[in-house]
């Protein structure tokens, strides 16, 4: 617990996180209706109260989780759930690649937990935040983004569980757009300042898009689009955009 | 059995987002290698974005590609984060809302 006392030698960091978990607010309210339909369809699929908030504390994957929900009520063995959740979210190995790159100042001990908080929204808000890794305390301010997500996501599905269906559901899938205006949000700024951006960015959407006509699964698709978009980054990004 | 199956999900979804932590020094990576990190954040973005923005909305593709474009316009005029987001979900609650009339 934070006593005043000791909270006055760390202001830093208690600003960095409080500036971490506004960075982080987007999330929650994208999390919030997705957290309460998974709480919904897991209760329906049989999962107890416990179990279904326990699934969101372990795993931390949202995609993963309605995955694993749907399989758990068709009857599917476990050991095919645990494959098919694998695959959808090695694509997190690549985005950790790439955090891990971007706040090597850390070190170990603090990447770590850091690492395993990372989904595709933590991970987009932390490495458009580039210029937070070189300051002092940076491990709060990612870590206020990571918490922000996490307990959003924890609580949502906890309520989601308890309450039923309590938003409406024209709401819930309005709100569905939320992720994706978040992602062009991030992206459009560093867009409107880098034609390599943009072409990286367009690339990436071509070899997915392609991936997933071509009957390739979403997470190995997003896999692709991730990797291959990002190697012409090699050849039209500046040289300092690796150092900075 | 269902408790297996969940620690089960959580190892597999740990292990690939931890194991960079462990890896990256070794790797030791050449100017090109960081530059192919440094642009994963973008590919990665573009990946998210399309074409999962066109099942916002089940079977409506174009109710997606508004919001999308409520989006990209308003972000474009250098609006905060939280009012990209607040403008997407308002044009799909409408044009959704519109739909089941």
């Amino acid at each position: 617990m934070d006593t005043y006392e000791e909270s006055l030698p760390s202001s830093g960091r208690i600003q960095m996180f409080r500036k971490g978990m506004a960075a982080g607010s987007p999330i929650i309210l994208g999390y919030i209706p997705i957290a309460l339909t998974y709480g919904v369809l897991a209760y329906q699929a049989g999962l107890s109260l416990w179990e279904l908030t326990f699934m969101s504390i372990a795993v931390f994957a949202g995609a993963a989780q309605f995955l694993g929900v749907s399989m758990i009520a068709a009857g599917v063995t476990a050991a095919e759930i645990i494959i098919a959740v694998f695959v959808l979210n090695f694509r997190h190995f690549v985005m950790s690649l790439s955090f891990v790159n971007q706040i090597q100042a850390e070190g170990k001990k603090k990447q770590f937990p850091l690492t395993l908080l990372l989904t595709d929204e933590t991970f987009a808000m932390s490495s458009i935040h580039k210029r937070e890794a070189n300051k002092v305390d940076a491990f709060w301010f990612y870590g206020g983004i990571m918490i922000a997500a996490y307990s959003s996501w924890v609580l949502g599905s906890l309520a989601g569980g308890l309450l039923g269906n309590v938003m409406p559901p024209s709401l819930s899938d309005s709100m569905g757009i939320a992720l994706y205006a978040m992602f062009i949000g991030l992206l459009v700024p560093s867009m409107k300042n880098s034609l390599a951006v943009t072409g990286i960015a367009l690339t990436a959407m071509a070899i997915n898009s392609l991936g997933q006509w071509a009957g390739m699964t979403s997470g190995w698709a997003i896999v692709a689009g991730t990797i291959l978009g990002g190697a012409l980054g090699i050849f039209v990004l500046p040289d300092e955009e690796g150092e900075e | 059995m269902m408790l297996w199956t969940i620690v089960g999900m959580a190892l597999v979804t740990a292990v690939p987002r931890v194991v960079p932590v462990f890896i990256m020094e070794k790797l030791n990576l050449p100017g090109w290698g960081r530059k192919w990190l440094a642009a994963i954040p973008y590919a990665a973005l573009g990946a998210l974005i399309i074409p999962g923005i066109f099942t916002v909305i089940e079977g409506q593709p174009w109710i997606g590609m508004a919001g999308g474009g409520a989006a990209l316009t308003v972000a474009w005029l250098r609006a905060p984060i939280m009012v990209v987001v607040l403008v997407a979900i308002a044009i799909v609650f409408i044009l959704n809302g519109f739909q089941s009339l």
